[in-house]
């Protein structure tokens, strides 16, 4: 919380950049000590490490000061302020925590927790729910990255028009 | 980065035990934490770390960006091809227990086979992105 705030105050964006991928780390401790490791582990490899990386070298582009911004900007605010605040008011319905009778317990989670090590044989559910049952979904997600890859490409992989050091293919 | 005697030698000393665990995050996934997409951005790390410390154009050497670009489809393409080829053994798309002789064993090799996809993919994608930014920053 302390750090997202600093994330948003930060004029330097270097260190903006540092103090989201601190943010990462944070929230993979905490995904830790929720027991989620596969969850945990992604979110040190992907948030704290690639997309860091990604951001500086995107500073390297950019340039690395903010540009002070003009007016206040109240709108935005308020816009924050009511999402969040009907999101908070939402989490009223939802079931306490850890209750085992939660609709996500009771729905598919138990077939999967007994029939899934004699359907795949892997020991590991996340694994099996992901690439067996939510097979669909994995797909999906690897399109996404593809289609992700193949944009950035497009934009700024090509040919270079001034022409610093060639094209690379 | 040329002259940094220590960030060298500590690179050729990490950048293959990085690998090395990202192929066991890539095939041990079954059985512990991890997975394909897990291990597709560590093994972009690891290369992304030599690209830092050796330089862009070492980098582009070792691994040519028209090769990762083929990765990029040959991991999506892996993907499908599963689903399709279980298509084709009679059971439903991405549907693993036809895949060999017993459902148990077509499930194994189905998964691994997704997982092999994914991380080409991600890390292919990973490599190429960070590639087309450092290559516009001057190869930093």
């Amino acid at each position: 919380m302390v750090i997202a705030i600093a994330v948003v105050r930060l004029r330097n964006l270097f260190a903006a950049v540092m103090m989201t991928g601190i943010y990462s780390l944070h929230a993979a401790v905490l995904f830790v000590s929720l027991d989620a490791v596969d969850v945990a582990f992604t979110e040190a490899a992907v948030g704290a490490g690639i997309t860091t990386v990604l951001m500086l070298a995107t500073l390297g582009l950019v340039g690395r000061e903010e540009s002070t911004p003009r007016g206040r900007g109240w709108l935005p605010l308020a816009v924050v302020l009511v999402t969040g605040g009907a999101l908070v008011f939402a989490t009223q319905d939802m079931p306490r925590f850890a209750d085992p009778d939660a609709p996500i317990h009771r729905h598919v989670a138990p077939r999967y927790i007994e029939d899934s090590p004699r359907e795949t044989g892997v020991p590991n559910m996340v694994t099996s729910v992901l690439a067996s049952y939510r097979g669909y979904d994995t797909l999906g997600e690897t399109v996404v990255i593809f289609t992700a890859g193949i944009g950035v490409l497009l934009l700024l992989g090509g040919r270079r028009r001034g022409g610093d050091d060639g094209d690379d293919s | 980065m040329t002259h940094h005697i220590v960030l060298r030698v500590v690179a050729k000393l990490l950048i293959p035990l990085i690998l090395l665990f990202a192929l066991y995050v890539q095939f041990h996934g079954d059985f512990g934490p991890g997975g394909g997409f897990q291990a597709g951005v560590i093994f972009a790390a690891a290369l992304i770390l030599y690209t830092l410390v050796f330089g862009l154009d070492n980098a582009r050497r070792a691994i040519p960006p028209g090769l990762l670009r083929k990765l990029m489809a040959a991991g999506v393409l892996l993907y499908g091809g599963v689903g399709t080829a279980s298509l084709l053994l009679g059971g439903h798309f991405l549907d693993y227990n036809v895949l060999a002789s017993d459902p148990v064993a077509g499930q194994h090799l189905g998964i691994l086979l997704v997982e092999l996809g994914v991380g080409i993919t991600v890390a292919s994608t990973m490599l190429s992105i960070f590639f087309a930014f450092a290559g516009r920053g001057g190869g930093r």
